[in-house]
């Protein structure tokens, strides 16, 4: 089958599902694209010109503009599919097209989180498991507690949780704000007498001086506490055992009790939808890539190694407060690639 | 024929040839001083292509032309994943420049790239934009940055005069090259700690270009009278 057509079949298994299909246009607008991801989508992502509107991109992805239809006036709750081109720049020789086709559903729900988790994981799991695949599941929203309960600043964990999809830079904080690591050396320049130029007044530069100083006389996460964060970083098991893991952990670190309960109540949910989660693979790290915004449960499926996950997906209810301009919904969901689909359909693995 | 592509004007041109003069292989631009044309002497069936530094880049990776001198910066930030179009053949010794990161000299707080996320951070939510950075060496200080960790800030394309768009407002900080340092203290700039890349004229051969028997042997010659190793095949 061509991918166009193993597309539809997808959409169409999507639209059973009980989503409405969605049109996003091509060109996108690249000012709120490069203000959620940054410099990086410019490197993915192929910008162009418009005379009146400004700078566009072609899209890199259907979250964005689904969201933002979405949140001008969907129904509540919502489930939206939609089947079409994203456009990638490939840095690399490696012979990954730079357009290729994703089909995809998003289910927008205030209530019962966790099985809007499960629903939309379950139905992937049913489309793919001709291809048998390798499901890998995670949950940064597991990550992101354990940072919040912390016991040291403010300003600390805000840094942790800033970094929480740049692993290495994450690992390098933690391994300072735990004593692994120097403590970065105050380097303050002599005053200088050059004049200040630019838009950064006297007075940030006076607070940044002030959180420098704060940060000095801050004393190193408690051992057993950086102990704990260190094991959950590289949390590896299948989810039932994960699960045992973090309730194990649980007493050491308390501000993770809501995020495993969630857990705990997914894995119930996919149970019921099917799932085997003694074997459903689970990391804690998973999904923590530049380019994301999954702020809780994430997954994706493979095939071969030399492939790409052939879909991925998760929950991404923070992206929706920063597009919805004060209101928010939970949201999760995920894309299929036709391509890869119809790849390995044409030649199982 | 095998082509070589050589910086067409000022010094850089002038120290390739003197390279190339020292080590037996007479080059010289011909006609008047002006004229974009050179001949290469001792090695038949070599020819001396005068290009804009800033085009060897791309001439080498679509193969036009078979070996160019340029800075490693402009290879390295014009062409993605330049090692698969480009070999390095060997350094020159000249043309020597550093790209570095700029801040504002009164920044006293900011010395490293850890400093200078972390200003990021706090700039983008006290102005509700991203720090602006103003280069033209997206690809190199996009990269240099993210492999750091860096993050809230924004490239703004600046072709010159890249030290004064601090204090116009158009830029926070800068992306530059320096040799001297100079140019920044004149601008009340100074540079964070940390080189994005030690650039200098480098002699590339192209990986794409078609190589006919004459080219080849062009090659042969040219390698072992300056005395260069060439890849195998």
């Amino acid at each position: 089958m061509t991918p166009r057509a193993t597309g539809e079949h997808i959409l169409a298994a999507f639209q059973a599902a009980g989503a409405v299909t969605i049109d996003t246009d091509i060109l996108q607008p690249a000012e709120i694209l490069l203000d959620l991801y940054g410099e990086d989508i410019r490197a993915r992502a192929y910008t162009t010109q418009d005379p009146t509107r400004g700078e566009m991109m072609l899209r890199p992805d259907f979250t964005v503009p689904v969201v933002q239809s979405h949140m001008s006036g969907g129904a509540d709750p919502a489930r939206y599919c939609y089947l079409g081109e994203v456009f990638r720049k490939q840095d690399h020789a490696e012979n990954r097209p730079s357009e290729y086709l994703q089909a995809g559903f998003e289910l927008f729900a205030r209530e019962a989180p966790e099985q809007a988790d499960a629903e939309v994981f379950s139905l992937f799991s049913r489309i793919l498991a001709p291809l048998n695949l390798r499901p890998v599941t995670g949950d940064i929203g597991i990550l992101m507690a354990a940072v919040r309960g912390l016991s040291t600043t403010p300003a600390r964990k805000a840094a942790l949780l800033r970094h929480i999809w740049r692993p290495k830079r994450f690992r390098t904080l933690l391994d300072r704000f735990s004593g692994r690591a120097p403590a970065k050396p105050v380097l303050l320049a002599q005053p200088s007498s050059a004049p200040l130029i630019g838009l950064r007044s006297q007075t940030e530069i006076a607070h940044r001086i002030k959180a420098l100083a704060e940060d000095a006389a801050t004393p190193p996460l408690k051992a057993p506490e950086a102990a704990m964060l260190y094991d959950l970083l590289s949390l590896q098991a299948p989810a039932e055992a994960a699960l045992a893991h973090l309730r194990g952990i649980e007493p050491l670190l308390p501000a993770i009790a809501t995020a495993v309960d969630r857990f705990a109540t997914r894995l119930k949910a996919l149970a019921t939808h099917g799932i085997d989660t003694k074997t459903l693979a689970f990391e804690a790290s998973h999904g923590r890539t530049s380019l994301e915004y999954y702020d809780g449960f994430v997954f994706s499926f493979h095939g071969p190694e030399t492939l790409p996950p052939v879909a991925s997906g998760g929950r991404y209810d923070a992206l929706t407060a920063v597009l919805g301009a004060g209101t928010s919904i939970p949201a999760v969901g995920g894309v299929i690639r036709p391509a890869l689909v119809a790849q390995l359909e044409a030649k199982p693995c | 024929m095998l082509k070589i592509g050589v910086p067409s004007k000022g010094r850089l041109m002038e120290q390739t040839f003197e390279w190339f003069n020292t080590r037996g292989v007479q080059m010289r631009q011909t006609g008047a001083e002006r004229e974009y044309a050179g001949t290469v002497e001792g090695i038949p069936g070599v020819v001396l292509v005068l290009l804009s530094a800033g085009e060897i880049p791309r001439e080498l990776a679509a193969g036009r032309i078979h070996l160019g001198v340029t800075g490693s910066d402009l290879v390295r930030d014009k062409l993605s994943d330049w090692a698969s179009s480009v070999t390095e053949l060997t350094p020159l010794g000249f043309g020597h420049a550093d790209l570095i990161l700029a801040v504002p000299a009164a920044w006293i707080d900011v010395e490293t790239l850890d400093d200078l996320d972390a200003t990021a951070a706090a700039f983008r939510a006290t102005h509700g934009f991203r720090l602006r950075i103003a280069t033209k060496y997206h690809r190199l200080v996009r990269e240099y940055l993210t492999r750091h960790g860096v993050a809230d800030y924004q490239l703004v394309d600046s072709q010159g005069a890249t030290e004064g768009t601090v204090k116009n407002l158009t830029a926070e900080a800068i992306a530059d090259i320096t040799s001297t340092g100079e140019t920044l203290r004149a601008n009340h700039l100074k540079p964070l700690q940390g080189v994005i890349h030690a650039s200098q004229a480098t002699l590339y051969l192209s990986r794409r270009a078609n190589f006919d028997t004459v080219a080849r042997t062009g090659l042969t010659d040219l390698a072992g009278l300056v005395g260069l190793d060439l890849p195998a095949g």
